[in-house]
């Protein structure tokens, strides 16, 4: 008996050691409340530097989160369990989340940067005059493939992938929409298209690539590109971006069938307790030359009109990444489906992933 | 002990059984049958039975048992020899210490090892026959998580060697046993337990993989626990995610029911 209350004694004070020793810790670090923020972002989506940067001028500390996919991040908010202060979901989350009413309105008077957005990326259908979210940065969705290995122009759109010489060639991103995305543009079909039939034709074209689809993987691919794994990767315009940075080889086309123009922005979610401080990061980020330091980091494309003056041209002429106008008319930003719709996208994915070869 | 005593002793268990183990899988039974809006439903039961996910399981059971018995035929062997050398403690605590390195950094390493550019293929290419894609494999899938569960299938079965006396095997061998009849009516028999033991502790997780799957195999190996992650992660349809976990505790249960049977009857009663 003695003996195990000894050890019930010493687990009992271990953990109130440990506990308060951990709030000790908090609140060196600063928690909401006494002048920081929880910023969750994307994985590798912000230069260090400008964090950095926010809390010498601001006073204010970051404490920075990150997620690798709309779904996860909205799931974490709904749930409610971290008292997030600024987020960045995709456009089409970001009417779902004004939908469960889980945004608060920004304060357009605290955010006065936001004259430096092109007026292009602003009062977009998701969000009319703005009031949940401004954008943080854009792009396409695309084919990085090795111009050395294939031929400059060798693709062009969608429908060159299906090309039996590329057998064990292609990487896809793991993604729903993106995958089941290309197989309807690849038929000319919206990649909103909610027609089961336009969806299942979708899914048995795809089958029919699954001869040459290498892997589907994650954020590894640019890894796997730059490395010359596989010659063809289908990407976000900004990985491919920082393939090209990697490995000169490598070029990206739009495809010529169309393809999605996507949006991430910042919004505030309902979690926030430090409502002044999401606001003042945010402002921060509008800047013209902080938001062109971070676009020299991340490698995505900036809405911050302003910023571009303070790009080099190589960047801000490069029309693979910001295409004309008539190249942006060819694109689709996604629709939020709804939860039936994407459960029956997400099934047919699966299935397509099932399909072997 | 009296009643009361022992009753003090367990009472953390108790409560940590009812907390973590209990509770979650209420939880998770009840989820599995709801529908994507919350309303009660047994639909996902019927979707489980559909050929998508019948094959997912199928598959998910086949490479779960290609995968132990890869691990047995190193494990087995290696154990074996470990309970014959000197330095055991040394020897052990070498096949044990890559298990204490973070999983996501060891398969991120074989990335790298597997490359078309990487070592292994480097290798390949000097014996002529490379390089050649080895990710994104049935035998790149096979190599990484057969190498990630060894230490599981070596403990038990080491142990289970070292249980034997020394005496039982001198005995045969005065006794005019081959030292094949040693091995097939003494060792193997009595080591019988401690390969059920590594056996259930690689099976079963193996079941349920998915980082591997999308890291090593490129997502050409689709398992249950891919269908699980995305259930959860993307499409936000908990109560079919739930019902696949629970479909997969009820094989679990079923594979260990099998085992534990054939333990009995192989034994007698213990």
């Amino acid at each position: 008996m003695r003996p195990l209350v000894y050890l019930y004694t010493f687990v009992a004070v271990a953990a109130l050691l440990l506990w308060a020793g951990a709030g000790a810790l908090e609140r060196a670090d600063g928690l909401p409340g006494t002048g920081a923020i929880i910023v969750y972002n994307w994985g590798d989506y912000i230069d260090p530097d400008v964090l950095r940067r926010f809390e010498e001028e601001t006073r204010i500390r970051v404490i920075y989160q990150t997620f690798d996919s709309n779904e996860a991040m909205l799931a974490k908010i709904r749930q409610g369990g971290t008292p997030f202060d600024v987020a960045v979901p995709s456009e089409y989350t970001v009417s779902r989340m004004i939908a469960e009413d889980l945004l608060i309105p920004l304060d357009h008077a605290k955010l006065p940067n936001l004259k430096n957005i092109d007026p292009l990326f602003l009062n977009l259908p998701f969000d009319p005059g703005n009031r949940y979210s401004v954008p943080y940065f854009w792009g396409t969705v695309g084919i990085a493939y090795n111009k050395d290995a294939l031929g400059d122009g060798a693709i062009r759109g969608w429908n060159d992938l299906w090309d039996p010489d590329y057998r064990d060639s292609v990487l896809l991103i793991d993604g729903v929409r993106e995958v089941m995305g290309m197989g309807l543009n690849s038929l000319g079909h919206s990649l909103n298209d909610t027609d089961l039939e336009h969806l299942t034709a979708a899914k048995a074209k795809l089958d029919a690539l699954t001869p040459n689809v290498r892997a589907i993987v994650g954020d590894e691919i640019k890894f796997l590109l730059a490395n010359e794994e596989a010659p063809i990767g289908v990407v976000w315009s900004g990985d491919a971006a920082e393939v090209i940075d990697e490995n000169d080889a490598f070029d990206y086309v739009i495809p010529e069938e169309g393809t999605n123009l996507w949006f991430d922005t910042f919004v505030i979610p309902k979690t926030a307790t430090n409502v002044d401080g999401a606001h003042a990061f945010i402002n921060f980020m509008l800047d013209a030359e902080v938001a062109a330091q971070n676009t020299e980091y991340v490698r995505y494309s900036t809405p911050n009109r302003e910023a571009l003056a303070y790009l080099p041209p190589e960047i801000t002429e490069d029309q693979r990444f910001y295409p004309d106008a008539e190249t942006l008319r060819r694109l689709e930003v996604y629709r939020d489906l709804g939860r039936t719709m994407l459960s029956t996208y997400s099934e047919l994915y699966l299935e397509f992933k099932m399909h072997r070869k | 002990m009296s009643v009361r005593l022992r009753l003090l002793y367990m009472t953390p268990y108790l409560i940590w059984l009812a907390l973590f183990v209990v509770l979650p899988i209420g939880l998770i039974a009840v989820t599995s049958l709801t529908d994507i809006h919350g309303r009660p439903t047994l639909d996902n039961f019927a979707r489980f039975f559909t050929p998508t996910y019948l094959t997912m399981a199928a598959t998910s059971v086949w490479y779960a048992f290609l995968i132990t018995v890869c691990s047995l035929a190193i494990a087995y062997p290696a154990a074996y020899a470990l309970t014959r050398t000197r330095h055991k403690a040394v020897w052990l605590l070498l096949i044990i210490l890559p298990s204490w390195v973070n999983l996501l950094l060891k398969t991120y390493a074989f990335l790298g090892i597997l490359a078309l550019e990487g070592p292994l293929n480097a290798v390949l290419a000097l014996l002529g026959a490379g390089p050649r894609p080895l990710l994104f494999t049935d035998f790149s899938f096979l190599l990484v998580s057969t190498y990630i569960f060894i230490p599981f299938m070596i403990l038990p079965i080491f142990n289970a060697l070292e249980d034997i006396p020394r005496g039982l095997i001198e005995a045969a061998e005065d006794l005019g046993a081959t030292r094949l009849d040693v091995f097939r009516r003494v060792i193997w028999p009595l080591s019988l337990d401690g390969v059920k033991m590594g056996a259930q502790a690689v099976f079963i997780p193996a079941l349920s993989l998915f980082m591997i799957t999308r890291l090593i195999a490129g997502n050409r190996v689709i398992t249950l626990g891919t269908a699980i992650e995305e259930h959860f992660l993307v499409t936000q349809d908990w109560g079919m995610g739930a019902t696949i976990a629970v479909m997969l505790i009820v094989m679990m249960a079923a594979t260990m029911a099998l085992v534990g049977r054939r333990g009995l009857s192989a034994h007698g009663k213990r």
